[in-house]
């Protein structure tokens, strides 16, 4: 436990020491200010749009604004998260294996696991600092809205954030984990990523192999949470594809020392 | 403290590592010597259990490096061939990263730190950042990193490489400071550094040992004839021949004059003939000036040279 801490605590180090952290989240901050404008003010527009139509037929409009400003909004974020986990990354494990750092790791007392999950955490930390700015976008949106939406809707858009995000940097640290090169880290991730991404076009096809492959698409089980649905499904889904890629990752930390070093 | 019972490790079709044994006791000072590509550094990657062996089995302080690895890790300061770095980080927040993935605990860890920051001389850098300490520096911040937990077992992947003269001695006396406490194994391609620090010496050339003995008793075993150094002025035919006719000399080299009219003689004698006072009376004899006349005793270089040459034709003879 004390190592995993002091591997945690490290990463954490390099991220704010170095300006890696301040960029990361500087670059997502300005981003997502973008998209949130944008999407705001195009979701009024469309809601005054309504309202006229509802006036000339006269049926009263029942458009959601907040509803469909987060809908909006978290579909913008997974686009975002897709461009920089892959990123965010690539580093992990690839710089440590040039450095020579690994061979310090792997002759002192700690365990494969100690060290992925240690470094796992670490990322993913960073990541969710990332997220925590935007959400003042949206308290503050929330707070002017009448009737005001509920918390849970929010809390479970970011909750499918967070695990959409866990999923692709446990996928993004397996692959680091497999070379020495940072780019081909960066490169491989964002491939593998949009991949089972776009897994989900299989939706279209009502054949049973369709399904499985929409299944196995890791935005079809996000969309529920930008609803503020939490499904228990999706959340297994999520965990088993963390669990899954961690502990490949801790496979392939593992084998680094049969290889030729 | 160190058991190392037919190690062998293989990369596919190359063997690097072939059927080595050797034992270090408690407290002593162990050199690693050969040429680059030699096993070196595949051995201690292997005692440090950083890679399995293919076959043969080492332990340390009584624990298989393979099976009870931790244990052996725990007990274990290790400097790899280039120092395991974190360049962002300062140096004491680095050894206290070390300290606490070496299991010291909390309340030990400023103490252990700062021992090995005084050990490596490196009390004022402690809050620089490593990526802006000169090379020497940083191979310091590497061997304070394998002392910060105390450890019984010191392994030292070419301590001295990138230094310069001065540290290179400081490095020496800090090694020496430290057997006795700690089990050193140390692996160089420089030899003065082995007869200088080690207590015994391992040679190994292309996987296998060529010998394992103290640096005394192999320059001493191996010294095979002597050699006499001589300078003198004289003409060189004459000199050449009153030279060869002294009993038991065997070789005669003579240099010509570099400046002036002395020359540089060597004179080669089987073993156990002591000519030194036969050459003095010939000169002296010839009233031929003597500037200079000193035994020469085989290095531990010639002899290096002469097992992992020998090695290498015997070889190359069989295949």
């Amino acid at each position: 436990m004390g190592s995993l801490y002091a591997i945690y605590r490290k990463e954490m180090g390099h991220y704010f020491v170095s300006p890696i952290a301040y960029i990361f989240i500087g670059l997502f901050l300005i981003l997502t200010a973008f998209f949130f404008n944008v999407i705001l003010s195009e979701v009024i527009k469309q809601s005054f749009q309504m309202e006229m139509q509802g006036m000339r037929f006269g049926a009263p409009s029942d458009f959601d604004v907040p509803a469909a400003v987060m809908r909006n909004f978290f579909g913008i974020l997974s686009t975002l998260v897709l461009f920089f986990t892959p990123i965010l990354t690539m580093s992990v494990y690839a710089e440590e294996r040039k450095r020579g750092t690994m061979e310090l790791l792997m002759t002192s007392p700690v365990s494969e696991l100690e060290i992925v999950l240690g470094k796992y955490l670490a990322s993913l930390s960073l990541f969710a600092l990332m997220l925590l700015p935007t959400a003042s976008y949206m308290i503050f949106m929330c707070l002017r809205s009448d009737p005001r939406p509920p918390w849970s809707m929010l809390a479970a858009g970011y909750a499918g954030v967070l695990l959409l995000g866990g999923s692709l940097l446990a996928l993004g640290s397996f692959v680091s984990s497999l070379t020495e090169n940072q780019l081909i880290a960066a490169v491989i991730t964002f491939a593998a990523s949009l991949f089972i991404w776009v897994l989900d076009i299989g939706r279209s096809t009502d054949s049973g192999g369709g399904a499985v492959l929409q299944y196995l698409s890791v935005i079809r089980h996000y969309e529920d949470f930008t609803r503020g649905v939490i499904d228990t499904s999706n959340l297994i889904y999520y965990a088993s594809f963390i669990v899954l890629f961690v502990f490949l990752t801790v496979r392939s930390v593992d084998s680094m020392r049969w290889r030729r070093a | 403290m160190i058991e190392v019972q037919d190690l062998t490790k293989s990369y596919g079709s190359v063997t690097a590592v072939d059927h080595v044994s050797f034992t270090v006791n408690k407290g002593e000072i162990l050199g690693f010597l050969g040429p680059n590509g030699a096993g070196k550094t595949t051995t201690m990657r292997i005692l440090t259990g950083y890679m399995p062996a293919t076959s043969g089995t080492a332990r340390v302080a009584g624990f298989d490096v393979f099976r009870e690895s931790m244990e052996v890790r725990r007990r274990i300061g290790y400097l790899p061939e280039n120092p395991p770095l974190y360049p962002d980080m300062t140096v004491e927040t680095y050894l206290d990263f070390v300290a606490r993935i070496k299991n010291v605990p909390a309340e030990r860890r400023p103490a252990r730190i700062d021992d090995a920051l005084r050990k490596t001389n490196l009390e004022d850098r402690r809050s620089e950042l490593i990526k802006r300490l000169s090379r020497g520096y940083k191979q310091r911040v590497g061997i304070a990193q394998a002392l910060v937990h105390d450890p019984d077992v010191i392994i030292l992947d070419e301590p001295t490489v990138g230094l310069d003269p001065k540290q290179i001695i400081e490095v020496r006396n800090l090694i020496k400071g430290l057997a006795g406490n700690h089990t050193i194994i140390l692996s160089t391609h420089i030899l003065p550094e082995v007869s200088m620090t080690c207590d015994r010496v391992v040679i190994i050339n292309k996987g296998k040992i060529a010998a394992v003995d103290t640096p005394q008793n192999l320059t001493s075993q191996l010294k095979g004839g002597q050699k006499i150094h001589i300078e003198t002025e004289a003409p060189e035919k004459l000199l050449r021949d009153v030279l060869s006719q002294i009993p038991g000399a065997s070789r005669v080299v003579i240099e010509p004059a570099r400046a002036g009219s002395r020359q540089t003689v060597t004179v080669e004698a089987a073993q156990g003939n002591d000519i030194r006072s036969q050459v003095a009376a010939k000169i002296v004899e010839h009233g031929w000036p003597l500037y200079e006349l000193h035994g020469v005793s085989l290095s531990l270089e010639d002899i290096f040279l002469e097992l992992t040459t020998d090695d290498a034709a015997h070889a190359q003879s069989s295949s």
